[in-house]
C-alpha cells in the first residue's frame, strides 16, 4: 500500500478474548485486536472504559485474567519489555533527578535507547540538563518524559494520555514529536480523551467502551462513512 | 505551510486541497523537490500515511512527480499546472454560482455586480 506498512507481517500488538477483572467485575471483556507494524492508534474511551489496564497488560505489568495478549507473537516477558516503550500516565521520575540523570537512567535500563537524540531534542527546547526535575514546569516535564521514551528504538510505544495537562503549545510539539520519531516498522498507540486534539495524527482509533472494543476503523473511512470528525462521532456513540 | 484541517471531510483530501493551492500559488514552486513525508507530515501535525494518500492523489491529478529514489518534485508541465488552475476556477465558479442564487441573484447579476465594484475599486486607486 506505501512505505510505512511494509513489514506488517507479524502484528505488533494481538488481542485474544482479552479479559482482565479486579475483583469480580471485569474491566476488559473478551478483547480480540490486531495492531499492524506502522501505524499511529488511538485508544479512545472515556474514562473507566479499559484503557490504561489496556496499556498496562501490553506493557507487561498486569497480567489477563483469561484470553492472551501478545507483543510481536510474545506473552509479555523480559524480551518484549525491551520491545515495548511506555508512557505512563503519571510520572516514575523522580523530582530530585536531574536532566541528566534521567538520560543515564534510560541508558542503563534500555539498549535501545538513543542517547545523542534525546540530547539533541533537549537542546533544541532548550532544557538545561544540570537542573532537577522539581524546577520545570508541569509542560516541559511532559515534553521531558516523551523524548526519553520516543528516543529508544521500540517496536510498541504505549503512550497513556501524552497530552493531557499540558498547554496548545506543549500540545503540538509533543505530536510533532512523536510523528517524526516513531520508526516505519513500529506502532504507537496513544490513549487519551482529548480527541480533537489527536485525530489528524491517527491512522486508526479504537473506541472502547465498558470493557469492550465497539468500534475500530481508519480516521479517513469514518470521516468518509459518517461525514463527521472523529471527535463528533465520539460525541454520538457516548453520548451520555 | 499553512494547514487548514478541520470539519467532517475526509484529512487526505483536505491536505491535498491544501498542496494543491501551494502549487497554483507558487509556494511550491514549479520543479521543485517536495519536503519528504515526514517532514511534510510533521509540519502539518498529521499522520504521515495520510500525507502519502495526499500526494499519491497529486501524483494522480500530475501535479507532483517521482524522480526514481531522488523523491517528489512538483510538476514544471506548465499544462499540468494551468488544468489545475482551471479546475480550481471551475470549482470558484460553481460556488459562486450557488452562493449568488441562494441569495436570490442569478450569476449574470452577480457577475454585474463583482465586475461594477472592481472598476470602483480601480477609479478610486487612479
Amino acid at each position: 500500500m506505501n512505505a510505512y506498512n511494509e513489514s506488517a507481517s507479524i502484528p505488533i500488538l494481538t488481542a485474544n478474548m482479552l479479559t482482565k477483572s479486579y475483583g469480580s467485575a471485569p474491566v476488559l471483556n473478551c478483547v480480540n485486536l490486531t495492531l499492524p507494524a506502522g501505524r499511529i492508534i488511538g485508544l479512545l474511551g472515556p474514562n473507566g472504559s479499559g484503557k490504561t489496564t489496556l496499556i498496562k497488560l501490553a506493557a507487561g505489568l498486569l497480567t489477563p485474567t483469561s484470553g492472551e495478549i501478545l507483543v510481536c507473537g510474545r506473552a509479555p516477558d523480559e524480551v518484549t519489555r525491551g520491545l515495548v516503550s511506555y508512557l505512563p500516565e503519571r510520572t516514575y521520575l523522580s523530582p530530585s533527578m536531574r536532566v541528566s540523570e534521567t538520560l543515564d537512567y534510560f541508558a542503563d535500563f534500555y539498549a535501545d535507547f538513543d542517547r545523542v537524540r534525546a540530547v539533541d531534542m533537549m537542546s533544541r527546547l532548550g532544557i538545561d540538563d544540570s537542573v532537577r526535575l522539581r524546577t520545570l514546569s508541569k509542560g516541559t516535564k511532559e515534553k521531558l518524559q516523551l523524548i526519553l521514551v520516543m528516543s529508544r528504538n521500540a517496536r510498541l510505544y504505549l503512550l497513556d494520555e501524552p497530552i493531557g495537562g499540558v498547554d496548545p503549545a506543549a500540545r503540538e510539539y509533543i505530536l510533532s514529536t512523536i510523528i517524526s520519531n516513531y520508526a516505519s516498522d513500529s506502532t504507537v498507540l496513544i490513549s487519551t480523551h482529548l480527541i480533537s486534539d489527536i485525530e489528524a495524527v491517527l491512522d486508526e482509533f479504537l473506541f472502547l467502551r465498558n470493557g469492550g472494543i465497539v468500534m475500530q476503523s481508519t480516521v479517513d473511512d469514518a470521516r468518509e462513512r459518517y461525514g463527521m470528525s472523529v471527535d463528533a462521532l465520539f460525541r454520538e456513540v457516548y453520548r451520555c | 505551510m499553512d494547514w487548514h484541517i478541520d470539519g467532517s471531510e475526509a484529512l487526505y483530501l483536505q491536505l491535498a486541497a491544501d498542496l494543491r493551492h501551494a502549487i497554483i500559488c507558487g509556494a511550491l514552486a514549479a520543479g521543485s523537490r517536495i519536503p519528504s513525508v515526514r517532514e511534510l507530515a510533521s509540519d502539518a501535525r498529521v499522520n504521515p500515511n495520510t500525507m502519502q494518500r495526499a500526494l499519491s492523489e497529486l501524483e494522480r491529478e500530475g501535479l507532483v512527480i517521482t524522480h526514481g529514489t531522488s523523491g517528489k518534485f512538483v510538476t514544471d508541465e506548465s499544462g499540468a499546472l494551468d488544468g489545475a488552475r482551471q479546475r480550481e476556477l471551475l470549482s470558484l465558479a460553481l460556488d459562486f454560482k450557488s452562493r449568488a442564487e441562494a441569495l436570490g441573484f442569478t450569476v449574470g447579476e452577480a457577475a454585474e455586480y463583482v465586475l461594477r465594484h472592481a472598476a470602483a475599486e480601480r477609479t478610486e486607486q487612479i
